[in-house]
């Protein structure tokens, strides 16, 4: 491999960004893509198909065998709320590979006494995404309750492309959610993409059982990204 | 693969090799290209090692990465490229083999 090549793969890498090596196995040349620019013909379906599943594969193209390596982010799962909730599923998602981050301007809750080891943002999601930007591969919990915390970051991840949204609250609740992000020019397909109330409906009651509805919804999210198979994984 | 088990850059495979390489020293990348039944390491699976057989990762966790430094060494003399098979039909099965049953091939080649 070409140190260029090798360098270029690392800094999208550490970027968060998606690529996929290409190596040609007889000539041994290798060359980066980009998931934001598509490739034609044969190899644009099976480096679409890598982007999308995650897998890397060798595939036969034009009587050449290239390796597709594909190279997708760690998850990032960003919790709105560092609430009763937020501790179960911080301590879950990072047992099943995700990268955990908790915001909420609250101080009284937002303490790293209840959340040990986890980033802990104790400021306004409006400060926090002007420096982190939530990406295709963060996966938002919004889990206030509260409008003035959780509408600005749920918007904020429907634009981003973010793999997961959801949102806790009643059906009523989110009723009036929907009615305020109509208001503000949020597309109807968008909003369609909360999943509220948030989890897999396995009729969960307690803050551990919420969690892990959620992170089973968030997984379900990740595992068939991009796949217009399955959209949405509510059964509710 | 959707990456859920790098934890940190520490224990990034290209990471080090990048590392390694930086600091001057030879590196030779082996990458899982192909496996067929229970292979224990998927495709896209990278063991990086150096000229003394220092290595980071694995593409088999643990069954064949000795035979794979081997090979490495001698891919990082001649700057060859190399495609090596493994599985419980290999005739050093009984040395290297995959005792899970699996097959994997597994591309060697040189950094720069």
């Amino acid at each position: 491999m070409d140190p260029s090549t090798l360098k270029q793969l690392n800094s999208q890498r550490s970027a968060r960004r998606a690529v996929v090596l290409v190596t040609d196995l007889d000539e041994g040349r290798s060359h980066v893509i980009q998931e934001t620019s598509p490739v034609e013909g044969p190899l644009g379906d099976a480096v679409a198909t890598a982007f999308r599943t995650g897998r890397s594969a060798t595939v036969q193209i034009d009587g050449r065998a290239l390796f597709l390596n594909a190279h997708l982010p760690p998850p990032r799962l960003v919790m709105i709320g560092a609430v009763h909730i937020s501790q179960a599923l911080a301590s879950m998602a990072r047992l099943a590979g995700f990268d955990v981050e908790i915001i909420d301007p609250r101080t009284a809750f937002a303490t790293q006494e209840r959340f040990q080891g986890v980033p802990l943002h104790a400021q306004w999601p409006q400060d926090v995404l002007a420096v982190r930007p939530f990406d295709p591969f963060t996966a938002v919990a919004a889990l206030t309750h509260d409008p003035k915390i959780d509408d600005f970051p749920l918007q904020a991840a429907l634009e981003a492309g973010c793999f997961y949204v959801g949102a806790l609250g009643s059906r009523k609740t989110h009723a009036s959610r929907m009615e305020r992000f109509v208001a503000s020019g949020v597309s109807r397909a968008d909003i369609e993409r909360i999943h509220a109330p948030i989890g897999l409906d396995i009729g969960a009651s307690s803050p551990a059982e919420i969690a892990v509805a959620t992170l089973a919804q968030v997984i379900h999210a990740l595992r068939t990204r991009g796949s217009s198979r399955v959209e949405k994984s509510d059964v509710a | 693969m959707i990456d859920t088990e790098r934890r940190d850059g520490l224990s990034d495979p290209l990471t080090i090799a990048q590392t390694w390489m930086e600091q001057g020293r030879d590196v030779a990348i082996a990458t899982v290209v192909e496996t067929w039944g229970s292979a224990p390491r998927p495709s896209g699976s990278h063991l990086v090692i150096d000229a003394r057989g220092n290595f980071e990762g694995s593409v088999s966790g643990g069954c064949v990465e000795g035979a794979v430094i081997a090979e490495a060494t001698s891919v990082i003399e001649t700057g060859e490229a190399r495609m090596l098979e493994f599985g419980v039909s290999d005739e050093t099965a009984w040395q290297v083999g995959l005792s899970c049953g699996g097959r994997i091939r597994i591309y060697v080649e040189r950094l720069g």
